[in-house]
């Protein structure tokens, strides 16, 4: 019982927020609506019985990707009243569009699991979830494995290249240089004639 | 009253509708389009899980593959944030706005 009271609680806030990313005005309560969005989809793969990637959602997206936008959103100075109009003019074939959708998924659905319910399948109860997933990710996704940390790298030095700006006018330390300054490169003897001063 | 694999599956088709219902209609702000295709992505990593933790073990399958197929899935959806804010942050540094109406400027 407390499982179904859970789940519906879960996915009405989850769904919920879902809708108010969307339809909030604010783009900071959009990231709000964001985070509580998966912190509630995180609860739906506890109740499933995923504990390790619920807990990886909460690290990466409520820790990582929710801050980063955060961040992005408060650094750029935009208007967003502006961004704002056109609401309505997009609202009908937007809505069209979801409504398809979302029928043809129902639709499919409903014909797979006519007249099916299923349960959730125990687990072996001697093995925990991060055991299983530890024994499948080292050894037959290891290669996989691998290339996900390798595109994880390129994003990193990507996100670094295309942010990265030389300004001018802009004084910065350039070790090297300042280190390598001897008596003859860092000092100049003039003669000043009286009366006259530096140029 | 049990929650099946339905239940969970009818979650993520609402929530992947509510990521594109998203994008249609907030056609101005690049930054809520990117939250709406990581409400897509969170979408498809909720099927992916139903469907691993549902599944029987039959022969020569592991159920745990749908889980770090998941794992891959939001690994590359950081990424994408990522490189996604770096291109926004570049375009409001050129153009002092984000947006989206004027970014085909290059007719392309």
């Amino acid at each position: 019982m407390l499982t179904v009271i859970s789940f519906y609680l879960l996915a009405f806030i989850s769904i919920a927020s879902a809708f108010m990313v969307v339809a909030s005005k604010n783009p900071v309560h959009s990231v709000m609506y964001l985070i509580l969005t998966f912190f509630s989809a995180a609860g739906l793969f506890i109740l499933m019985g995923a504990e390790f990637l619920a807990l990886l959602i909460i690290m990466v997206y409520v820790g990582a990707v929710a801050v980063l936008f955060l961040f992005v959103v408060m650094m750029l100075d935009v208007d967003f009243v502006e961004l704002k109009q056109g609401f309505l003019s997009y609202l009908p074939v937007g809505v069209l569009v979801a409504v398809i959708l979302l029928l043809e998924m129902l639709m499919v659905g409903a014909a797979y699991f006519a007249g099916e319910t299923k349960t959730v399948v125990v687990r072996d109860a001697g093995i925990s979830n991060l055991e299983a997933f530890g024994q499948v990710l080292y050894t037959d996704y290891a290669g996989v494995f691998e290339a996900a940390g390798f595109v994880l790298l390129v994003a990193m030095i990507g996100a670094i290249v295309l942010t990265l700006r030389k300004r001018d006018g802009v004084r910065k330390q350039i070790p090297f240089e300042q280190i390598s300054r001897t008596k003859e490169t860092g000092l100049k003897v003039v003669d000043i004639e009286p009366g006259v001063g530096i140029e | 009253m049990i929650i099946g694999l339905s239940h969970y599956l009818a979650v993520a088709a609402i929530l992947f509708t509510i990521g594109v219902f998203g994008i249609f209609v907030n056609r101005k702000n690049v930054i809520v389009i990117l939250m709406c295709i990581e409400l897509i992505l969170l979408a498809v990593n909720i099927n992916f899980v139903s469907f691993s933790t549902h599944m029987t073990d039959a022969v020569g399958s592991n159920p745990m593959a749908g889980q770090v197929f998941a794992l891959f899935i939001l690994t590359v959806a950081a990424a994408e944030a990522a490189v996604g804010l770096a291109i926004l942050v570049v375009y409001f540094r050129n153009r002092g706005n984000i947006n989206v109406e004027n970014i085909d400027l290059m007719k392309g």
